[in-house]
């Protein structure tokens, strides 16, 4: 690989896309076409982390129709433990903006909490950061 | 930290998010296996979505989408607390993923390859412009001529105070050690920023 090392700074041109960009792919079949989720008050962040709520997951359970096999697959993936977008997303071979649609769904159902992201600019404490440094060093 | 299990709370929980940077084949996805669970993780982007952009609010979305993958891992520090690497796209030209990825990162190591060191340059441009902490790792192949960190740091003409850090990137503990370095870096970077909101003298 020595082509394309021009280490000039981003420049989007026409020609951005071939080959290795990857397939281009139809948006969104699992989500019945939708490309972005329906609420628009929680943003997805990667790193967001996603909690059920379980009597909301039990009322929406009884419509049969409420859920995919893919929405039902983030759910039981949560239930192991609280999961980022970006685990979701890697454990379910699904793109990350097809479960944003679908986790949508099921914030707009009132079946997923979403955690607030940490704003740019802004750091936890000192001590969390203590406890990230001696929690690598203990790996 | 008290909540039971059954009562999980994720305002409770702290996710921190690294960015591994650097130029295509410098060690990125090694970097992030050597310390963490990796798994590929595939992205989509809208075409339009690059350069200029195209204001569409329409309800029919028909545009066609491109998928980008990139390695991702996770350290569980203790439980409600995570650090997540990305692996940046190596690609220039998927730089428009990059401002999501950087966006609330806690800081950025940047790879770099002596033998290609012209490589990291936007890399370091780009984390340099937005003030995300950051540092240089230089991924030091067994057949490449070895440099001093001070050598690199001047010829990538770091702001001062940003570290250059010697590593392998396939050995976990040197990999932890980047990490390390990288969060004390941030730290102090974030403290002085505190103490000083407008001054723009980078900290050592």
């Amino acid at each position: 690989m020595t082509e394309d090392m021009s280490g000039t700074p981003p420049h989007h041109g026409s020609h951005w896309y071939d080959a290795e960009a990857g397939p281009l792919v139809r948006p969104y079949a699992m989500t019945g076409g939708r490309t972005r989720p329906v609420t628009t008050t929680v943003r997805f962040d990667l790193i967001a982390l996603i909690d059920l709520e379980e009597e909301a997951l039990e009322a929406a359970g009884k419509e049969a129709e409420a859920f995919g096999p893919e929405h039902r697959a983030l759910v039981d993936l949560c239930r192991i433990e609280t999961q980022s977008v970006a685990e979701l997303a890697a454990e379910t071979d699904l793109p990350v903006g097809v479960v944003r649609v679908l986790l949508g769904d099921l914030v707009e159902l009132g079946c997923v909490r979403v955690s607030r992201p940490v704003p740019p600019a802004q750091l936890p404490d000192e001590k969390i950061l203590r406890e990230v440094i001696d929690g690598l060093r203990a790996l | 930290m008290d909540s039971a299990p059954s009562d999980r709370r994720v305002d409770d929980a702290l996710a921190l998010k690294i960015l591994i940077a650097g130029g295509f084949g410098v060690g990125k996805t090694t970097l992030v296996g050597s310390v963490s669970e990796i798994r590929p993780l595939r992205t989509e982007e809208q075409l339009s979505e690059v350069g200029t952009a195209v204001d569409d609010t329409g309800g029919v979305d028909e545009k066609t989408t491109t998928t980008v993958a990139m390695d991702f891992g996770r350290i569980t520090i203790r439980a409600g607390l995570a650090v997540y690497l990305f692996g940046t796209p190596g690609q220039d030209r998927f730089w428009f993923l990059w401002d999501e990825l950087a966006t609330g990162a806690l800081g950025a190591v940047v790879l770099a390859d002596t033998r290609r060191l012209q490589d990291c340059f936007p890399a370091v441009d780009y984390f340099e412009h937005r003030s995300i902490p950051f540092i240089v790792a230089v991924n030091c192949f067994p057949e490449s001529r070895s440099y001093g960190a001070h050598e690199v740091a001047r010829a990538l003409d770091l702001d001062q105070g940003t570290p250059v850090v010697l590593c392998d990137a396939r050995d976990r503990d040197s990999g932890k050690e980047v990490l390390i370095r990288l969060v004390e870096y941030a730290g102090r970077v974030h403290t002085a920023r505190l103490l000083d909101p407008v001054g723009t003298e980078p900290v050592g």
